[in-house]
C-alpha cells in the first residue's frame, strides 16, 4: 500500500491523524449548526408571516423550532464526546496503524453526525414551515403534520447513534 | 432548480408567502355568498359584509349606499393589501408583483383615451380608473390626438413602453383602433410576463405558465367571438392572438377563420381542457361562456395554493380577489335593481 515516493496513498498516510480528528470534530459541530440554522430560518419566516392573521399558532409552532434546535445540540454533544477521545501519543507512534485508525474513526464520526444533522435540520425546517401555514388555516392539521416532523427529526438521531458507535472504537495505541 | 425551491425560497419570500396565505383565508366562502344573496337592500349587504374582513372599509359609509361605493371600498381593500406586500418585497418578487398590475394600467389607458374621444371630463374618467393601474402622468392621456403622441407624451415613461412597438401608427384614435390597441398591448404584456416567469424558473415558471396560457387562450376565444361580424380582417384577428398557450399555433389558425359561434365551438372542442367548458353550453348560446371561463379560472387559481414556495400564489390571490369583487358587484346590482332571481347567473363561488 505504501507505494512510490509521490503517490496519493503515501500523501494521505503522511497526514497526521490529529488533523483528521480535528477536522472531524469541527465538521460535527459546524455543519450541524448550519443545518439547524437553515431549518430555523425556513420555519421562522413562515411562522412570523402566518401568525399575523392567526396569532394562536405561535406557541404551538415553536415546537418546530425546538426540533431544529435539537439538531444543533446533537452536534455539540457529539463534538464534546469526540474531543474526549483525543489522546496524546508519543512521536514514534503517530503513524502506527492503530493511531491512523483512531484518527480516521473520529473523522468519519464527525462527518456522519455533521451531514446527518444538516439534512435533518433542513427537513424539519421545511416541514415546520408547511405546518405553520396549515395550522393557520385549519388547526386540526397541526398534530398530524407534527408526526411527520418527528419522523424527520429521527434522521439526526440515527446519525448521532452511528457516530457514537464509530468513535467508541477510536482507541489510540498505549504509551 | 425545480423541486429544491424549499431550501432557499424562504430567505426572501417566506414572510410574504405566509402573509398572502393569511389574506386568502379571508376570501368570502359559499356561506357568505348565500347570506349576501338573500339580502333585500344594500344596507343588508353592508351589514353582512361588516362581519367579514370588509368591515372596517364599509362601516363609515353613510346610509344611502350605492353599488359603486361598495365596489370602490372593496377594491380599496385589495389595493391596501397589494401595497403592503409590494413595500415588503425584494427582487424578483417586487417585479413580479408589479407585472400583475400592468393589465390594469392598460385598461386605464384605454378607458381614458376612449372617454376623451367621447368628450367626457378627465376628472370623471380618473375616478373610474382602477387604482392598481394608476401611474403619475395618467391625466396627460387626455391631451393626445393620435398614437404617436400618446406614446411620446405619456407612455414612454411608464412600464408599458416596450409593449407599444407593435402599435405605433400615425392613425387617429377611433373606437376600432383603440380596441385593437388594447388587445395588442395586452398580447405584448402577456408574452412579456410569460417570458419573465420562464426566466424565474422552478415551480413559479410551471404554475404561471399554466395560468397565463389559460388567460391567453381565453382572450383568443373572446377576441374571436367579439370580432365575428365586425370589419376586423382575418389577418388582423390572427395578429391579436398571443404566441403561447394550448391553442398556439394550430388552434389560432382555426379560430382566425371562424365566422360564428358554432365554428368556434368546433375549433375548441379538440382541446380536452376546453371541451369541458364548451360542453356546458347548449348550441348557439354564448352568454354562459363568460361564467364558464371564470369558473375554470377560479378552479386553476385555487389549485395553485396547493404548492408552497413559489410566486404564483400572489398572482392567484389578486385574481381571486378581483373575482370576489366582481361577485359583490353583481350581487349588489341585482339587489339594488330588485332582480334577485338572476343573482346566481354570474356569481362564481371560490370555496
Amino acid at each position: 500500500m505504501v507505494a512510490s515516493s509521490s503517490s496519493w496513498a503515501r500523501a494521505l498516510l503522511q497526514i497526521s491523524p490529529y488533523t483528521f480528528s480535528a477536522i472531524g470534530i469541527s465538521i460535527s459541530i459546524g455543519v450541524s449548526v448550519l443545518g439547524a440554522a437553515w431549518g430555523i430560518y425556513i420555519t421562522g419566516s413562515s411562522l412570523i408571516g402566518a401568525a399575523i392573521k392567526a396569532p394562536r399558532i405561535t406557541s404551538k409552532n415553536l415546537i418546530s423550532v425546538i426540533f431544529c434546535e435539537a439538531v444543533a445540540i446533537y452536534g455539540v454533544i457529539v463534538a464534546i464526546i469526540l474531543q474526549t477521545k483525543l489522546d496524546s501519543v508519543p512521536q514514534t507512534k503517530i503513524y502506527d496503524p492503530e493511531s491512523l485508525r483512531a484518527g480516521y474513526a473520529i473523522f468519519a464520526s464527525g462527518i456522519i453526525v455533521g451531514f446527518a444533522n444538516l439534512v435533518c435540520g433542513l427537513c424539519v425546517g421545511i416541514i415546520g414551515s408547511s405546518c405553520a401555514l396549515s395550522d393557520a388555516q385549519n388547526s386540526t392539521l397541526f398534530v398530524k403534520i407534527l408526526v411527520i416532523e418527528i419522523f424527520g427529526s429521527a434522521l439526526g438521531l440515527f446519525g448521532v447513534i452511528v457516530g457514537i458507535i464509530m468513535s467508541a472504537h477510536a482507541t489510540w495505541p498505549m504509551k | 432548480m425545480y423541486g429544491f425551491e424549499a431550501m432557499t425560497f424562504n430567505i426572501h419570500g417566506g414572510y410574504l408567502e405566509a402573509i398572502v396565505r393569511g389574506y386568502r383565508s379571508g376570501l368570502l366562502t359559499a356561506a357568505d355568498y348565500n347570506n349576501l344573496c338573500q339580502c333585500e337592500t344594500l344596507d343588508d349587504i353592508k351589514m353582512h359584509l361588516s362581519a367579514t374582513e370588509y368591515g372596517p372599509y364599509l362601516q363609515n359609509e353613510p346610509s344611502p349606499l350605492h353599488t359603486t361605493t361598495i365596489v370602490e371600498k372593496c377594491t380599496l381593500k385589495l389595493v391596501d393589501e397589494y401595497k403592503h406586500m409590494l413595500t415588503q418585497a425584494t427582487e424578483p418578487l417586487s417585479t413580479f408583483l408589479e407585472y400583475i398590475t400592468y393589465g390594469h394600467m392598460i385598461d386605464n389607458v384605454v378607458l381614458i383615451v376612449t372617454g376623451t374621444l367621447h368628450e367626457r371630463d378627465v376628472q370623471e374618467l380618473l375616478e373610474k380608473c382602477h387604482p392598481l393601474g394608476m401611474f403619475d402622468s395618467i391625466a396627460t392621456l387626455a391631451v393626445a390626438q393620435n398614437m404617436r403622441e400618446l406614446y411620446r407624451l405619456v407612455l414612454v415613461d411608464t412600464p408599458l413602453a416596450p409593449y407599444f412597438s407593435e402599435c405605433i401608427t400615425s392613425e387617429d384614435l377611433d373606437d376600432m383602433n383603440i380596441e385593437i390597441m388594447r388587445n395588442t398591448l395586452y398580447k405584448a404584456y402577456l408574452e412579456d410576463f410569460y417570458r419573465f416567469c420562464q426566466k424565474l424558473g422552478g415551480a413559479t415558471a410551471e404554475i404561471m405558465s399554466d395560468l397565463l396560457a389559460f388567460e391567453a387562450d381565453r382572450r383568443a376565444v373572446n377576441i374571436t367571438i367579439n370580432s365575428i361580424g365586425t370589419e376586423l380582417t382575418r389577418e388582423d384577428r390572427r395578429k391579436l392572438y398571443s404566441n403561447f398557450g394550448l391553442l398556439y399555433p394550430y388552434g389560432h389558425e382555426e379560430l382566425a377563420i371562424c365566422e360564428d359561434i358554432d365554428q368556434v365551438r368546433g375549433a375548441m372542442e379538440k382541446y380536452p381542457p376546453y371541451q369541458s367548458i364548451f360542453s356546458k353550453l347548449s348550441y348557439g348560446e354564448s352568454q354562459m361562456l363568460d361564467k364558464a371561463f371564470y369558473e375554470e379560472e377560479v378552479k386553476r387559481l385555487c389549485l395553485s395554493f396547493e404548492q408552497q414556495f413559489h410566486y404564483a400564489v400572489f398572482f392567484a390571490y389578486m385574481r381571486l380577489r378581483e373575482q370576489e369583487i366582481r361577485n359583490l358587484m353583481w350581487i349588489s346590482e341585482c339587489v339594488a335593481q330588485n332582480q334577485k332571481s338572476r343573482v346566481h347567473d354570474s356569481v362564481v363561488f371560490i370555496f
